[in-house]
Parts: structure tokens; C-alpha cells; sequence
């Protein structure tokens, strides 16, 4: 029992001094683990250096669980966080239901007009920025030049799904360990969704027509899938439903895939030769396109934003200012490098010397980023925004269910017209009790 | 003859489950010490050389791993003791006074889990928020102590019911009050199973993630909200989490076999007599 009071004693005395500790101003940074936003983490003395009487906590959660836990503090006001991290699919949404705090008193020196424009456009909502955009992707073709050539076959600077799928058929080698091609498999609106969507989309579908019915049993759904299973089936690694974006790339490091779709962010890592086995070797294209160049290639970022219920708002918003700033990305070089440097998100960083030299990439991931239209995703008109997902409330669920369907056609569990049956009754469901379809 | 080699049987298939049980943990472990490229290797390595930088940039990792550490260790003791506090007066009532209802109290108590915890997050919540209980240490210890607390009591009312009425009798005549006789004779008898229990309690608290994770940002945030936060769809991250999972079972395994002897006793406390 004595022992119980020191230990509560002990406990409270800790407490004690965990809270005195916090005499000035504490932000809370709810952000995800990736490595740029590590790199943020351990650059935040720049900030502290600059505002002494703010404190900045971090916390750090798997995406989903911190898009719940956001939703939840938000809806109920409860001001847990100054600081949030956001994507630009949540970004127009919350925007819409007055959750975020307008960014539209930048101070001079933060040069709005750097950002680039379709990035900041998927971050706004009726023309205002809602979020300040941290770091930008697009998605793009990486293929190994050695087995090209091997091969006797060139990439072009933007090939379409039909020069692939003869291309991976060359490449194919697998008692070599080679792959002719690998692609994400792994179920979930953010994993095989996002490249699948794009798929569809040049090969002309969308998900909705004007009246909001969905599409998803049009020839150019039913295509696109039997491609994409035609291409896993006869080309792609074994298992590659559980592939997602990491272990893809760890595939196409370790030299076993002769050519990959997915995101611009892979471009440092495939090239630094501590990583990557293929370093010498890589080349990089534009993304496959098929009928339609319109959404072919995706646009994703993860964004700053202060939420309405923050309580800290002013040193909430100088953080936000401070770390997508141009002054951050120059220090991040200054103390880093180049390559470390938060990709996607200015004019300033292509256009500056030293991230062209490190980044021989760039001027291809620029491009891909600005040919991105969210507004235009596909080759007919759409009711929505966004190219590898929709920016209603509802697509995480049907992104969630489709996903899941897919990686059962891609596993051969379902057949492509049964999949494509089910995905579209579970959307016109799911759309019909939302309210949308009527 | 052919008793024994069934014998051997049963130890070989014995052996067998014990290492496919224990091999997760084992590959958690060398995980830990490995670089992540190699914790990312398509063709399993047994033999590499080992590194400590996963340890080192685990330990720093958002507000370091001290703070959760403490964080962790103080809410599952205190919630540990106010549960002890709780449930062997209500135990001893039950055991050694029962009324009509007994049977029915504790089948209620344990049903109350039942529920999942999500179907009352949105109140529990709410209520946190408006008590200002998010983020705090003793929100926490109270949820860990209202969670625990119908395991506890009916560990304990069962450990009482092996003490023979007779003792409590005995006492009573002797003149003890009811204070005196179950501190001074009931306790002290059923020691080794209030050990067990508590210890029980502890790896439950020190375990639990679900609300964790959700009432707690950093102030509170304990080694759960700690682990989950390596988790990233982008990069490699599983010999850095490896690391951070070593450093959340360590402590609570040590105190496991420090036990061990305490908890075994208990758990057959009576069944052998």
C-alpha cells in the first residue's frame, strides 16, 4: 500500500512538472509519417528560433486513423489541434462545411502566386485557399533503359496503354527475376485506386455522368479493367495484390520490374544508388494515357491548414506560413540537400539551380504536375472535381468497396463484367441513400 | 514403449507450437536491429549485421520515447491500484455476504463488456470534451480503471470463494470487524491472487490502444499512440517500428517474469484442493 502512495506521489509530481513546462503558447501539429514530414519535425528549431514564446508538439498518426480522429475533433469543436494536415481530396469538402480558416491574409514575403497552379487550385474552394500546400505529386511512367535497349525497343516521352502493353510483354523475363511490368494491387481508395482511376480516365470513363449515375459498366470501365488484370495476370509480379505503393518501389529498386506507373515522389529514391540497385539505369515519361490525355495522370498533396476550432490560430497560421515557405525549402537544402527538399509545390524550387542539377527528374515532374487538371478529369463532363478521386464525402466508401472489388478481379476471384456489375450497384446504392441520384 | 513415444510426440508437437507462437516476436526482434532495407527484403534474412539506428531514431521520435514511456507506466499503475481499491471491497461483499442479487450484479458487471468499445466513444467523448479530460492523464486512468474493473472484480470474488467460510466465522467470533477481517485474514490469504489480478489489470492497461489513440494527442499519449505513429504509406518503416514495439514490450515482459512464480500461483490458487 506504501508502495502505491510513492508511486502515485511520483506520478503527480510528474505531472506537475509536465504542465509547468508549458508556461508560453503550445501548437499542436497533427501530421502523417512521411519522410518529408520528418524532415519538418526536425527542422522546427527554425521556427522556435523565430517565435521563442511558441512551442510546437507534434502529433503523428497513420493517415486514416488521423483523418478520423481530425473529423471527429473538428465536427465536435473540440479544438484539440492547431495545426492540421490535409490532402487536397478533404481540403474542398471541409472548405465547403467551414471547417478551415481562409488563407487569404498571406503576408507578401510568402509569394501565393509561387505556388503552382493547379496545386493551389485543388486546395482552394470557390476561389479561395483553404490550405498551403507542403508537398505535390503527380504520377509517372519509370522503366529500366538497360532493358530497353536490351530489347531494342525506345520509350516515348508520353507512351500510350496499347505501346505497354507491348512493351511489357518484351520485358517480361521472369526466370531472370524481371517483371515486365509492375503496378499498385493492394486494395483502398488511396492505393489501387488512385492508379486505377487514372487508367480510366484515358481510356475515356468517369465515374458519374451530369445526373450523377455512375458509369462504371461503359466500355471504357470494362477496357481499362481488363488491361489493367491483362497486364497483372501476364506481366506483373506474383501477389501483386498486396502491393502497394512501397513495395513497389522496393520492386523496381531491386531491379525485378521493367517498367512502373505510380507516383512522381519515387523519382529520388529510385536514383539514389544507397537505395536503388536500378540507379543508373532508371528513365523516366509522362504517364500512359490510352483515348484521353484528361486525368491520366494524378494530382495528390498534403497540406497545412488551421482549423475554425483552433485555439491558437495566430501561432498556428506563422507555423504554416513558415513551412511552406520558400525559406523553408532553402534552408532544407542548405542543411540537408536538394533532394530533400519537399517536392511539387513551388515554381521557385524547378526554376532554382541547384534542384535541377540534383533532381534531373524535375522538369518531367513539373510537367506532370501542371498537366494535372482536376477541373477536367475526364473526356466527357463530370459533375465533380478531382482526377484519382471525387471530392464528395462519399467516395472514400466507394473508393474503400471499388478497391476492394478490383483486387478480386486482379486475384481472379471475380470475373471483369461481374466486378464491374458490383462495383456499380454498390455506387448507385451508396449515391441513392446519400441523396444524389434521385 | 509406446507410452514414451507419444511422449516424444507430444514434446516435439509441444515444441513446435511453441515456436511458431513465439516466432512473430522473435522476427519483431530481429527486425529491430536490422537496416530498413534489409526489413524490407523480398528473401527473409536470418544473417545480417546488426545496427542500432532504429533503437536510436525510435527513441526520438515525436516527443521521445521517455514521455510516452511514463505516460504508459503511470496510467496503467494508477489505474491498476484504484482498481485493486475498487474491486476487493466489492469482491469481499460479494463472497463472503452475498444477497439475492449477487449472481446477477456480477453477470451484469462482466456483460458490460460486451459492448465494443466504439459504440460509446461519440459520449464518451463529448463528455471528455466538455470535462476537459482529452489529453489527460487521469482521463485515462479513469477509462483504464472503469475498463478493467468487472475482469478484476470477478478475478478476485472467485479467489475469495476459495477461502472457507469457516475463517470469516472464525473471525467474526474472535470479535474482528468486517475492516479488520478482510485486511487482517481474507488479504493476506488471497495475496498471490490479488497479484495476479493486478498484474492482469497492468498488461491490459499497458496494452490497450483503442482509446488511447483516441482521447490522447500528446500530453497523455502513451507507447500505443507512440507505436502508431510509425506507420506511413510512404516509405520504409518496419525496422523503426520493430524497434519501437521492442521498447513497448520490454518493460511489461521484465515485469512478466519477475511475476511469473506470483502469477502462476494464483491462477491455480484453490483448483488444487
Amino acid at each position: 500500500m506504501r508502495w502505491g502512495a510513492v508511486i502515485i506521489g511520483a506520478g503527480v509530481a510528474g505531472l506537475g512538472l509536465a504542465t509547468s513546462a508549458g508556461a508560453a503558447t503550445t501548437i499542436t501539429v497533427a501530421t502523417v509519417n512521411n519522410p518529408d514530414m520528418v524532415t519538418m519535425q526536425k527542422m522546427t528549431d527554425e521556427f522556435t528560433k523565430a517565435h521563442p514564446d511558441v512551442k510546437v508538439n507534434y502529433v503523428t498518426l497513420p493517415e486514416n486513423e488521423l483523418r478520423q480522429k481530425i473529423t471527429t475533433d473538428i465536427a465536435s469543436g473540440g479544438g484539440q489541434y492547431d495545426v492540421i494536415t490535409v490532402s487536397n481530396y478533404e481540403t474542398p469538402i471541409w472548405a465547403k462545411n467551414g471547417w478551415l480558416k481562409p488563407m487569404d491574409n498571406l503576408p507578401d514575403d510568402y509569394q501565393v502566386d509561387d505556388l503552382l497552379p493547379t496545386v493551389r487550385q485543388g486546395l482552394s474552394y470557390d476561389g479561395t485557399l483553404y490550405a498551403l500546400p507542403f508537398y505535390a505529386e503527380s504520377s509517372m511512367t519509370y522503366y529500366r533503359k538497360d532493358l530497353f535497349k536490351k530489347a531494342g525497343i525506345e520509350m516515348p516521352d508520353r507512351p500510350t496503354w496499347d505501346q505497354m502493353k507491348a512493351f511489357a510483354q518484351k520485358l517480361h523475363d521472369p526466370s531472370n527475376g524481371v517483371y515486365g511490368i509492375c503496378l499498385r494491387g493492394l486494395p483502398g481508395w488511396g492505393q489501387n485506386m488512385a492508379f486505377f482511376d487514372t487508367m480510366v480516365n484515358s481510356y475515356g470513363g468517369r465515374w458519374f455522368d451530369m445526373e450523377w449515375k455512375p458509369q462504371l459498366t461503359s466500355e471504357a470501365w470494362h477496357k481499362a479493367a481488363s488491361d489493367y488484370k491483362m497486364l497483372m495476370n501476364k506481366y506483373g509480379p506474383p501477389g501483386v495484390t498486396s502491393n502497394g505503393f512501397t513495395e513497389s518501389e522496393t520492386l523496381f529498386a531491386n531491379g525485378q520490374c521493367g517498367m512502373w506507373v505510380d507516383s512522381t515522389v519515387a523519382a529520388g529514391y529510385v536514383s539514389d544508388p544507397d537505395n536503388s540497385k536500378v540507379a543508373d539505369s532508371v528513365g523516366f515519361a509522362q504517364a500512359p494515357y490510352q483515348t484521353t490525355k484528361n486525368g491520366a495522370n494524378w494530382l495528390y498533396s498534403w497540406a497545412l491548414a488551421v482549423p475554425k476550432s483552433a485555439p491558437h490560430s495566430d501561432a498556428a497560421q506563422a507555423f504554416v506560413d513558415w513551412a511552406t515557405s520558400k525559406q523553408y525549402i532553402q534552408s532544407v537544402a542548405e542543411k540537408k540537400d536538394w533532394l530533400a527538399v519537399p517536392p511539387g509545390t513551388r515554381q521557385s524550387t524547378y526554376d532554382s539551380e541547384g534542384y535541377q542539377q540534383a533532381a534531373p527528374f524535375s522538369s518531367l515532374v513539373r510537367t506532370a504536375i501542371s498537366s494535372a487538371d482536376p477541373e477536367n478529369p475526364t473526356a466527357d463532363p463530370v459533375p465533380y472535381t478531382g482526377i484519382q478521386f471525387i471530392s464528395i464525402p462519399q467516395f472514400q466508401a466507394i473508393g474503400t468497396r471499388v478497391g476492394q472489388i478490383m483486387a478480386g478481379v486482379l486475384a481472379g476471384q471475380t470475373s471483369v463484367d461481374q466486378g464491374l456489375n458490383q462495383a456499380q450497384q454498390f455506387t448507385a446504392r451508396l449515391m441513392k441513400q446519400s441523396g444524389y441520384d434521385k | 514403449m509406446n507410452a514414451q513415444r507419444s511422449n516424444i510426440g507430444l514434446a516435439v508437437v509441444g515444441w513446435l507450437v511453441a515456436l511458431i507462437m513465439f516466432f512473430p516476436i522473435l522476427w519483431m526482434v530481429l527486425t529491430a536491429f536490422k537496416t530498413e532495407q534489409t526489413a524490407f527484403s523480398t528473401t527473409p534474412e536470418f544473417l545480417f549485421s546488426p545496427t542500432l539506428e532504429s533503437f536510436r531514431t525510435a527513441l526520438a521520435q515525436g516527443a521521445g520515447y521517455w514521455h510516452y514511456a511514463f505516460n504508459s507506466f503511470f496510467t496503467a499503475m494508477v489505474s491498476t491500484l484504484l482498481g485493486l481499491a475498487l474491486a476487493v471491497p466489492a469482491a469481499f461483499a460479494m463472497a463472503f455476504y452475498p444477497s439475492k442479487r449477487t449472481d446477477f450484479t456480477l453477470v451484469w458487471m462482466v456483460s458490460t463488456k460486451f459492448i465494443p468499445a466504439v459504440g460509446v466513444l461519440i459520449p464518451i467523448f463529448l463528455i471528455y470534451k466538455s470535462l476537459g479530460l482529452i489529453d489527460n492523464d487521469w482521463g485515462l486512468i479513469m477509462l483504464f480503471t472503469a475498463m478493467n474493473l468487472p475482469i478484476m472484480v470477478w478475478m478476485v470474488y472467485s479467489y475469495f470463494r476459495d477461502v472457507p467460510k469457516d475463517i470469516v466465522e472464525a473471525a467474526d467470533i474472535d470479535g474482528a470487524s468486517t475492516m479488520q477481517t478482510m485486511f487482517r485474514v481474507i488479504l493476506p490469504l488471497a495475496l498471490p491472487g490479488l497479484a495476479s489480478t493486478g498484474l492482469l489489470a497492468l498488461i491490459l492497461a499497458w496494452n490497450e490502444s483503442f482509446w488511447s489513440l483516441t482521447m490522447t494527442d500528446h500530453n497523455a499519449a502513451t507507447l500505443a499512440v507512440f507505436i502508431a505513429s510509425f506507420k506511413s504509406a510512404e516509405g520504409l518503416f518496419w525496422a523503426k517500428m520493430s524497434a519501437a514495439s521492442v521498447l513497448t514490450v520490454t518493460p511489461i515482459v521484465v515485469l512478466g517474469w519477475f511475476a511469473q512464480r506470483q502469477m502462476v500461483r494464483g491462477l491455480t490458487f484453490g483448483a488444487v484442493k
